[in-house]
């Protein structure tokens, strides 16, 4: 396909994480032998699904207020490009800077070059699914910078060396003694007697963040919405490490996808009574920060937005898909998926993983470049019913399926499978071709042996349906 | 009533006691019952698989064989599903809208069994008899694409003689998916060893669903545990009588 100009591009190779090093199903291997980690997994998401369902159960209009946040994300992606020049002026109005960053490439110089102007050496991170996405860290790392994670599970996934594998509790994956053994390695300061009891390995973790709040000058933040008729940022968390970082250092920088925007600030009700009982199962998220522009004297005295696309434009042109758009990352879906309870979230090579990361990850980078994922679904369905936003994500699996491209082999034996199935003589001639195969021990030979390595196959009747009709 | 039996692939070639079954039933119950000839697959595994050219043919010939008739039943939710969510995207991806019009229409015409059975025919105890334990498994089509709800248990908690158990995590996919069972082999595998737990923690001698597709994946783990647990279609025992036990 050749590329014209103005075509909305994807996220570019060699940097971020959207990309994995093996498909779905080779990382997915690795990860089903790994008992421990299906353990910590199917502990973690049955707790999750239990607080959250009962939460939601709480609200009677529950499904009307998914319906009211899919038809406000359809109509903000509907005219998205008016609605991010409001929030540019309003932003820059109450004393912020706007950046536009087209990939990941442009927003890690922009924010580099940011924190480079500041002369500081350290920045202290909200939270963020964004600068994951494009690999900020690592860039900030390369040019000298030290990032350092404040939210309890990122921070343990930083030192940890390891990458997160849910998007809400990065370190899902990991149990207590597992966190303990990576504090004691890598924790500046530890105390040698830790234990792997819960409160005092927050408490280490709290002494340690204590002093790097007070002590870091610059904060890199996400944003969970972004209010285009105020100019306002907001972030959801549950620590408060988030609402130091936001308040604590000289200047902010705040990394944000093009499509966090809502337009205007009451459209806020309806994601705030959403996204936390959705993601964590909370009535009300413990913080919700807000901030728009600086306020003298008061917080950042310096604020930086840096819109970020890394393929969303491209996410937007593609009328099935575009609705992975509407995500508010509440993770709900990870949670009820029976494919990501499994694998746990390394499998899927991407910040995003799950049903969404299925979805999002390969309209992001291109089918092309993450052609597995659309397959990391029995299409159960279960995500959809989950999703606070009603986003279809079957549906666009289904869809993406239809882009990827195909291999050769299988390419040709559904072309001659459906040519058969067209043609009624054909198709009984094949029927009575299987009955005659005779399977040894119920094995079938490869590229189909994934079946019948731990299933049985029946025997094919000795009579067809249409058969026994035809004789009745 | 005249309804027209969509048998489905799978049941045809491999299952077809599932589809007897059906015929048998609907005919007890004073019903007749054509089979169209013509049809063969709804196309979904092509469509599922990232194949909608390819289904095309298929969903034209399904609309084409079953726009004569009234009400066209399945015993297969994955199969109603398809028709009822799929063949018409697929006709209007190919950009052919009358096919698209057609194909809403013989969706809105066609049901699975126990839909049929239940909302259209208003039956809910079929006069079954079937002197076992069964438990029931939601396969995910049934529950989350079309939506049947508790009509499978309400038409199984009218048979005689049986002991109806609570499956555990029932909603939980067993792991078939179609290709996804080849595809992710591994995971499905996973994800059928959990459902086999739960179906053999309730001691049941029979695990029944509305769909074929994953009564051979969970009926064919069963088989290589040696579990004794045996997997019967919902029509099976719907069209059980005293009888033929
Ligand atoms: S797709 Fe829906 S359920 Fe999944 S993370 Fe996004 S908003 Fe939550």
């Amino acid at each position: 396909m050749s590329t014209f100009l103005g075509m909305p591009a994807t996220a570019p190779r060699g940097v971020g994480n959207l990309r994995g090093d093996e498909s779905f199903p080779a990382a997915a291997r690795k990860a089903l032998g790994n008992d421990q980690l299906r353990r910590n997994l199917g502990h973690a998401t049955t707790t999750i699904r239990a607080k959250s369902g009962a939460v939601i159960g709480e609200l009677p209009d529950w499904q009307e207020l998914r319906s009211a946040g899919s038809a406000l994300k359809a109509a903000t992606m509907a005219r998205l490009p008016e609605l991010l020049l409001q929030l540019e002026e309003n932003v820059t109005r109450a004393g912020g800077v706007v950046h536009w960053a087209a990939d990941a490439n442009e927003a890690n110089r922009i924010v580099t070059e940011l924190v480079r102007a500041t002369g500081e050496q350290r920045v202290i991170k909200v939270k963020s699914m964004a600068t994951q996405e494009i690999g900020l860290n690592e860039a900030l790392e390369e040019a000298g910078i030290e990032p350092i994670e404040t939210d309890l599970a990122e921070l343990i996934v930083q030192l940890g060396n390891d990458k997160p594998s849910h998007i809400l509790v990065p370190a899902i994956h990991r149990n207590r003694s597992e966190i303990r053994e990576i504090f004691l390695r890598e924790m500046p300061g530890v105390d040698p007697a830790l234990t792997d009891e819960p409160v005092v390995l927050a408490g280490a973790a709290r002494r340690y963040l204590r002093e790097t709040f007070l002590s870091t000058k610059v904060a890199v933040s996400g944003a969970n919405f972004a209010i285009a008729d105020t100019g306002t940022l907001v972030v959801l968390e549950s620590e408060g490490n988030g609402r130091m970082c936001l308040t604590l250092p000289e200047t902010l920088i705040t990394v944000m996808g093009i499509e966090k925007l809502v337009p205007t600030w009451q459209d806020l009700e309806v994601f705030l009574q959403l996204l936390p009982r959705a993601s964590t199962g909370e009535r009300m998220n413990p913080y919700t920060s807000m901030w728009t522009g600086v306020t003298p004297g008061d917080g950042p005295q310096s604020f930086h937005l840096v819109l970020l696309d890394n393929g969303r434009s491209a996410v937007l042109a593609d009328e099935v898909g575009r609705q992975a758009l509407h995500c508010i990352r509440c993770s709900a879906c990870l949670n009820v998926c029976p494919v990501y309870e499994r694998t746990g979230g390394h499998a899927y090579g991407s910040v995003y993983p799950g049903p969404i990361g299925a979805v999002l990850s390969p309209q992001l980078t291109g089918v092309e470049d993450n052609a597995s994922l659309p397959y990391a679904s029995s299409l159960c369905g279960a995500c959809f019913d989950a999703c606070p936003v009603k986003i279809d994500i079957p549906s666009i699996l289904v869809h993406l399926r239809n882009e990827v491209p195909h291999p050769r082999t299988e390419r040709a034996a559904m072309a001659a499978a459906a040519y058969t199935m067209d043609h009624p003589k054909l198709y009984a001639a094949a029927q009575h071709a299987a009955k005659l195969t005779k399977l040894a021990g119920h094995r079938l030979p490869p590229p189909l042996n994934g079946w019948t390595a731990s299933r049985d196959l029946p025997e094919p009747p000795p009579e067809t349906f249409r058969d026994w009709w035809a004789k009745r | 009533m005249r309804i027209a039996l969509f048998v489905t692939c799978l049941a045809d070639t491999m299952f077809p006691a599932a589809a007897k079954a059906t015929v048998h039933l609907l005919e007890r119950l004073g019903h007749e019952v054509v089979f169209p000839a013509g049809q063969t697959c709804c196309g979904q595994m092509h469509i599922n698989t990232g194949y909608q050219k390819d289904a095309l043919p298929l969903v034209r010939r399904h609309v084409q064989t079953f726009a004569p008739y009234d009400v066209v039943v399945a015993p297969s939710g994955s199969c109603v599903g398809s028709v009822r969510h799929q063949h018409a995207m697929v006709a209007r991806a190919a950009g052919e809208e009358g096919l698209a019009a057609r194909a809403e229409d013989v969706a809105s015409r066609t049901y699975e069994l126990s839909e049929l059975l239940v909302d259209v025919l208003g039956v809910e105890d079929v006069g079954a008899y079937y002197p076992h334990r069964v438990t029931y498994h939601p396969t995910c089509h049934s529950l989350r694409m079309i939506r049947v709800g508790d009509k499978p248990q309400r038409l199984l908690r009218h048979v005689r003689g049986m002991e109806l158990v609570e499956l555990p995590a029932a909603d939980q996919c067993c792991g078939f998916g179609g290709t996804f069972a080849l595809k992710n082999a591994d995971t499905s595998a996973a994800m059928l060893a959990d459902k086999m737990r739960h179906v053999l923690d309730t001691g049941a001698e029979v695990c029944t669903a509305g769909d074929s597709s994953c009564l051979m994946h969970i009926g064919g783990g069963l088989s290589r545990l040696d579990a004794g647990v045996r997997t019967v279609h919902l029509a099976e025992i719907l069209a059980a009588t005293e009888e033929t036990a």
